[in-house]
């Protein structure tokens, strides 16, 4: 345990991508069997199911250390991790030094599954007793889940890659799918069914910029050819050998978690990869982005959540086809080849992300206005005689967004926030104005500076009214400019309105509180853009 | 009658002695824990403190009226004794103790229980009313004994050093940074000190304090120079210019704050060593327990939850909002 203890005190400490990267190959090399395939499970998301609460932890925690709840909750608040929290609290270990090796703790945890619940408090408190505060701090965090320390599933299959000498994406593609670690080998993970060619290799993606200038600085309207921005997961279907594989843009294999385009593995030729958008779509109109991450996050995805949030690729770009690498060829050329394809293909999981009509950039940034009402975030421009390049490149395609919505309010509420924000107050609620009340209508945690927040932090400490648990309330007057994608009705919350990606756009210091907008205001906006 | 030390707008007020502790608004006669700018502020008419935080308020206020006095050494204003106690935050640093008519109150300043090498040994007063601080007033907040924390800088220094980098210690200036240095020389062949560490370090020596060697840093050094060296500098200076002169930096963090992770990742610095130049959460208890105080006022930091914590084990406490606590903004500013 002491091992990735120290693992992960040292992929916390780094800043730096190759740092981790050294650090997980070191521990790769090292480390025993059994252990290195539990934690290519932790970071490939196969944590052991929870066989116990974070409510048990936190009352056992509190059992052993002597403290009262409250005093606990307060440290919480503070440290904003709770298995953090309850390794900085415990009483220091009966005997240093006696922990045992990772998988041990991680089996135990499965076996303790169906315990009653005193032998299920032995253990994690005989656990707690045996190790130092950096394990401590592991060993909770396999039970309340999220590591964050900056590792993804690439980046540990690249460690990984490093040691056993073999391509990452074969790796990748190795350790997808169905299998149990517990009873799972290194070797056999590995090694099983070694195949000579890897069919599941993608193509790294192309990444637009954002466009800055004006739309007429791209010169002649009939070099560029526009689609709608949609916002899902961007992909690659790939079918080679008779076999499917979507990718995600974090070159993550996803194929399981979207059995949709399971149909396109007979559908599709061989030796065919397409590039496009991950999106749920309800056969008529996309559906909002927040229904796909219901399902993302799941290992299975069940039946309810394939009839709740369905999806489809659209896709717009072809980047392989008869087993060539097409992607020298100009966008021209792709688009016809893929329209071609879509077209006899014809199902409708497989839809060709259309083109829009423009005649000249008048035309289009008018077309681009209506964006929401189409389900799209914005146009993609791209020029028709390019190629296919690698990363983010500027030049050939642009992602041009359309604005955000935005309304001034002010900060009434503030919370202290988790992570690399800790004890400092940066999770705000922000209200409008109604005749000569306030009313909350969001919360927002992104979009200032690390200074701005050690200002509001400051000023939220110097002038908060009162405290309800974690939450002070806050002498209304910062003033703030929240920008958000779409807005619509709700019966939760006391403004009836609902934003989608709420987020801070400005702190307006040249506004007063008396200035902000009302709730007249945002109902105004839900009756325009509110479908 | 009036409570012998007052809360007042200006800070703590004793007005039958006529004098403030540590005000943080120009007053006539100021009595000064300890020289962090958020406790000795410029624009009184007279300062009292001790002899060894005479140096430090000369260099952070220039000139004034300064009286000083020995620890234990009373002195009598309008019929009321006071007397500095070390209280082992820094040099120089102590606690007040105020007597008037067989009624004690004692005033923290900041603290720590360990003895530094340097501070003084903290020494618990018997009072009936004690003002503490509670920068570190949660239990997470348990600190490991200065040597361990030691060996770990200096284990880091070496790694750094073996790798090729330069590493660079961030400490406040005052008090923190010398406090580091007693650990350095054993790992370094130079110790290179900031502009802000190297005034601090000239004061100290004139005043006959025996410090380990150090060099400033200065605008004709090359990058070789800092080959097998350990610098020195105050919090902020990672995210300026002034950075950018060591080949290949790496940062190291000492504070207390760096108990917490997100702490350490929000700073963006290589490593966080867990040294603290205030009590931690049992070094409060212990202070507060052994003055036998039946009063505790709470002032900067977790006040709250300090004061509640104690008021249910039996100890009558109360929250006092002060503007003591900022010296990690202040310091960042220099």
């Amino acid at each position: 345990m002491n091992q990735f203890a120290n693992l992960v005190q040292r992929l916390g400490a780094s800043t730096r991508t190759n740092e981790k990267l050294d650090a997980l190959a070191a521990y790769f090399a090292n480390a025993n069997d059994k252990d290195k395939v539990w934690v290519i499970a932790i970071f490939s998301g196969r944590r052991p199911k929870r066989s116990v609460t974070t409510a048990q932890l936190q009352s056992w925690c509190i059992g052993l250390s002597g403290f009262p709840e409250w005093l606990f909750e307060e440290c919480y608040q503070t440290v904003g991790d709770l298995a953090e929290t309850i390794a900085l609290l415990l009483p220091q270990p009966v005997q240093a030094g006696a922990s045992h090796p990772l998988h041990y703790y991680l089996e135990s945890l499965l076996r303790i599954g169906n315990a009653d619940e005193a032998l299920r408090r032995q253990f994690i408190t005989d656990s707690w007793l045996s190790m130092d505060a950096a394990e401590r701090f592991v060993f909770n965090k396999f039970i309340t889940g999220g590591f964050r320390i900056g590792v993804s599933q690439k980046m540990m299959v690249n460690a990984l890659a490093r040691t056993v000498k073999l391509q990452p994406s074969v790796i990748a593609h190795r350790i997808s799918g169905n299998w149990d670690p517990a009873t799972t080998g290194f070797e056999t993970l590995l090694s099983e069914q070694a195949i000579a060619i890897d069919y599941s290799k993608p193509y790294p993606l192309y990444l637009a910029y954002a466009l800055e200038e004006d739309i007429t600085a791209l010169g002649d309207p009939r070099e560029w050819q526009a689609e709608w921005k949609w916002d899902g997961i961007r992909g690659q279907l790939i079918k080679r050998n008779d076999q499917l594989f979507v990718w995600s843009r974090g070159e993550e294999l996803m194929t399981e978690k979207f059995p949709e385009y399971f149909v396109l593995k007979d559908l599709l030729p061989n030796g065919i990869v397409l590039d496009g958008e991950i999106m749920p779509f309800d056969g008529s109109k996309p559906l909002p982005f927040g229904i796909l991450q219901t399902r993302i996050g799941r290992k299975t995805v069940t039946k309810k959540q394939l009839q709740e949030a369905p999806v489809t690729f659209f896709v717009y770009d072809l980047l392989e086809l008869d087993g060539e690498d097409y992607r020298e060829h100009t966008l021209q050329e792709r688009r016809q080849q893929l329209e071609r394809i879509v077209k006899d293909i014809h199902h409708p999981v497989l839809q060709l992300s259309p083109l829009i009509q423009f005649e000249n950039w008048e035309q289009l940034t008018s077309t681009r206005m209506g964006s929401r009402d189409m389900g799209a975030e914005g146009i993609m421009l791209k020029r028709v005689s390019s190629n296919y390049q690698v990363g983010r490149k500027r030049g050939d395609w642009w992602k041009w967004k359309i604005d955000p919505l935005v309304i001034d309010c002010v900060m009434v509420y503030a919370q202290k926030g988790h992570g690399r924000r800790s004890n400092l107050y940066t999770d705000y609620t922000f209200a409008v104005k109604d005749g000569d009340k306030l009313v909350t209508f969001t919360k927002a945690y992104s979009g200032l500076t690390d200074i701005e927040f050690a200002e509001v932090d400051a000023f939220v400490k110097k002038n908060s009214l009162e405290k309800f648990g974690p939450v002070r309330t806050v002498r209304p007057e910062l003033v703030f400019e929240i920008a958000f994608e779409g807005i619509a009705a709700s019966n939760r919350h006391k403004s009836g309105v609902a934003l989608r990606f709420p987020r801070i756009n400005r702190w307006r210091k040249d506004k007063r509180p008396d200035e902000i907008n009302t709730l007249e205001d945002l109902k105004k906006m839900l009756e325009l853009y509110g479908k | 009658m009036a409570q012998l030390i007052e809360f007042s707008d200006k800070g703590l007020y004793c007005r039958q002695g006529g004098f403030y502790i540590d005000p943080w608004k120009a007053v006539d006669k100021a009595v000064i824990t300890h020289a962090h700018s958020d406790h000795a502020r410029w624009g009184s008419r007279s300062y009292l403190c001790h002899h060894q935080c005479k140096p430090l308020l000369q260099l952070r206020l220039g000139e004034n009226d300064y009286q000083t006095v020995e620890w234990e050494e009373p002195l009598f204003m309008n019929g009321v004794k006071v007397s500095l106690h070390p209280a082992g935050h820094m040099i120089g640093s102590s606690q007040v103790r105020v007597e008037y008519q067989g009624e004690v109150w004692v005033i923290s300043g900041d603290y720590k229980i360990e003895d530094d090498g340097l501070s003084g040994k903290f020494e618990p007063v018997p009072c009936h009313t004690f003002i503490t601080e509670s920068t570190f007033g949660l239990p997470i907040y348990d600190w490991k004994p200065q040597h361990a924390i030691f060996q770990q800088i200096q284990d880091w220094v070496r790694s750094c050093t073996a790798t090729g980098k330069t590493p660079v210690l961030l400490a406040y200036s005052l008090g923190k940074a010398q406090r580091l240095l007693q650990c350095l020389p054993e790992v370094a062949s130079t110790i290179y000190v900031h502009g802000a560490i190297w005034n601090t370090q000239e004061v100290l020596v004139k005043a006959g304090w025996a410090l380990p060697d150090v060099r400033p840093v200065t605008p004709e050094l090359s990058k070789d120079a800092f080959a097998g060296a350990v610098v020195l500098a105050p919090p902020g200076t990672d995210s300026s210019p002034w950075i950018k002169r060591f080949p290949e930096p790496s940062i190291g963090v000492c504070s207390g704050w760096m108990q917490v992770r997100g702490h350490v990742r929000r700073s963006n610095v290589d490593a966080g060593f867990v040294l603290s130049d205030h009590a931690d959460w049992k070094g409060l208890l212990q202070a507060i327990k052994a003055t036998g105080a039946q009063k505790v006022f709470v002032t900067h930091g977790f006040q709250s939850a300090l004061s509640r914590y104690l008021t249910e084990t039996g100890i009558e406490a109360a929250e006092v909002k002060t503007e003591y606590g900022d010296e990690q903004e202040t310091e960042a500013q220099v």
